[in-house]
């Protein structure tokens, strides 16, 4: 800064220097075993010179996994996560910061208390909602006597059952069943003028048209923020995807990788191996890169 | 903090809100209300309903020694790769404040680790750090028999802490950098013209400003380490060898989806949910003095 310090220069260069090697160490070692061929990728010590098998290696993992329609799974997967947040988490923001309404404080803490038990802690449940997604209302219906009301008055029983398990909704709908993007809305919409909206409501705007006009181009730059984090979250799921996916069709790239892992007593095929792992993490590495700065940002305002 | 011009129309204010609520009612409140019913309750094995069984669930949880083997392995996971992750991320991030020549190039490549999905990542660390390919081999060859974490348990737990604490030195280092330049310039420089030196200024006047973030940090690992284990162990090592690192989250998920017990699941789907809510309240004590909604 100001003042000349040589040692300890040489020794932040240093530290950095080696903080960069870990970090990008195994992008590297994964991207050269990636190259070689079954004998080359087993020797000890593994050459780091590249082989001159990656394209063949790519292309085996690409069809020993089928990776291009998982890929393409978990983008419709992840996409619908971040475009599902981005929009859900705006209107209960709205609702909770512009209105004013009986009960308001209580579907705000209602909210809040879902960011403190994330996904996996109640994997088991959750599972069994989403196996008949209109079980909990069959069973306050039974409960509460209704069924048996309605099938004397009209004869019919109801039954009701809509099973999501291997479909794009029930991977995608709890995961966005969370608070995460709400409070990043909610904290921004309080640091817009007050006048803004006054002047808006002179003009004859209702609320839809604050919302859709003025408040939502204001958002952009949360949007993006919120859009990159939730696409890379939900990218990178897999207990989620790895459960409701009984069937091949909806399986995500990420839960794939297992179908990779060299079998014991098998080939070690770490050459495929690799090549797959390489597939499945370059599409987040590039929106991290790409979208370095709203990811930065993103993270930081949503997680405080 | 509340507005102060809002929508009269309070009708169309409950709308905005309701499919947030309809989400959170189905995949939430539900599941999470579901497991404590069947934690209280055994399913009948052929069918017919749950029988109540009062607390048994949680007494054959609390006496088994798996769930004791699991929770030290969950707890001894936990403070080492925190404490790793945090303390290489510390050190990355303060240097890398110093904005010496390059530092702008560290701020950007570090954060990398952190976009990989935690699979990916772990079959990458399994083939590096496997006792027959890979680096950890030339280890072996040196000293026979000196790391197999198909083996021995010891090292499968040092393999999955390897691989969640690259992913989240670059998660901490986000955050550390972020604090350190939210402290004014002027704040250091004054301190450099009073004559102390750099690594004074560190101990005396970032670090103390920076404790906040460290707080934060900690209960963040500390959960995510419950969460995001997940994908890493079951990658790497399956919970083995002998259930050294059946992680809790892992045990739940065995237990319930591969041994079909509901009820044991769901009573330690509770404790883990207890566990975590007591550690994100002690969070919110502390964020609570950071967050600015001025």
């Amino acid at each position: 800064m100001v003042e000349r310090t040589p040692i300890l220069n040489f020794i932040t260069h240093l530290v950095l220097f080696l903080g960069f090697v870990l970090a990008v160490a195994p992008f590297v070692i994964v991207a050269i075993a990636a190259s070689h061929n079954l004998k080359d990728v087993n020797d000890v010590p593994m050459s780091l010179l590249p082989g001159g098998d990656f394209w063949v290696n790519i292309k085996t993992a690409w069809t020993t996994a089928n990776l291009g329609p998982k890929l393409l799974n978990s983008f419709i997967m992840a996409a619908g996560v971040a475009a599902g947040k981005v929009v859900i988490s705006a209107l209960t923001a709205f609702s909770i910061v512009y209105f004013r309404y009986p009960g308001r404080t209580f579907i705000f803490w209602l909210i809040f208390v879902t960011l403190m038990l994330p996904l996996e802690v109640r994997i088991v449940p959750t599972y069994a909602v989403v196996a008949n997604v209109l079980s909990p209302y069959q069973t306050i219906l039974d409960v509460t006597g209704l069924t048996w009301l309605i099938e004397k008055v009209s004869g019919v029983q109801v039954s009701m059952s809509f099973g999501l398990l291997n479909s794009y909704s029930g991977l995608i709908l709890p995961l966005i069943a969370t608070a995460t993007g709400t409070f990043l809305y909610r904290q921004f919409f309080l640091t817009v003028p007050d006048e803004l909206t006054e002047a808006a409501r002179m003009d004859g705007a209702g609320a839809l048209r604050f919302f859709i006009d003025i408040l939502l181009p204001l958002s952009r730059t949360n949007m993006a923020a919120l859009g990159t984090i939730m696409f890379l979250w939900a990218w990178n799921q897999y207990l989620w995807p790895l459960l409701i996916t009984t069937d091949q069709s909806h399986a995500t790239a990420v839960t794939e990788l297992k179908q990779l892992i060299p079998n014991v007593g098998g080939a070690p095929e770490w050459h495929i191996a690799m090549a797959g792992t390489l597939i499945v993490m370059l599409p987040p590495l590039i929106v991290v890169v790409a979208m370095q700065r709203w990811f930065v940002r993103g993270l930081i305002a949503t997680e405080k | 903090m509340e507005k102060r011009v809002t929508f009269s129309r309070w009708t169309v204010g409950i709308l905005f809100a309701v499919p947030q609520l309809l989400l959170i009612f189905t995949f939430f409140y539900w599941p999470a209300g579901q497991a404590v019913y069947w934690s209280l309750t055994l399913q009948q094995p052929w069918g017919g309903g749950n029988i109540w069984v009062g607390l048994d669930n949680f007494r054959s949880i609390l006496s088994s020694a798996d769930y004791w083997n699991s929770i030290t392995a969950s707890l001894v996971f936990a403070a080492i790769s925190t404490g790793l992750a945090m303390f290489i991320a510390l050190v990355l991030a303060a240097l890398t404040d110093r904005q010496l020549a390059g530092s702008r190039f560290y701020r950007v490549v570090l954060i990398w680790p952190y976009g990989i999905a935690a699979p990916a990542l772990a079959l990458a660390f399994r083939f590096i750090l496997a006792p027959e390919a890979g680096f950890m081999a030339v280890v072996n060859r040196m000293w026979p028999g000196f790391w197999d974490p198909g083996l021995d348990g010891a090292d499968a737990m040092a393999s999955i802490i390897a691989a969640f604490s690259w992913k989240y030195v670059g998660y901490n280092f986000i955050f550390f950098l972020a604090a350190f330049q939210a402290i004014p310039r002027s704040l250091i420089e004054a301190a450099a013209m009073d004559g102390s030196g750099v690594i004074r200024r560190f101990w005396d006047i970032q670090f103390p400003l920076i404790t906040p973030t460290i707080f934060f940090l900690l209960v963040i690992n500390i959960t995510e380490s419950f969460q995001d284990s997940f994908g890493i162990v079951d990658i790497m090592t399956s919970g083995g060898p002998a259930n050294a690192t059946n992680l809790m989250v892992y045990k739940i998920y065995s237990d319930g989806f591969k041994g079909l017990d509901y009820s044991g699941a769901a009573a330690q789907s509770i404790i883990l949910m207890l566990l975590i809510v007591v550690l994100t309240i002690f969070q919110f004590r502390f964020i609570e003095r950071r967050v600015h909604y001025r």
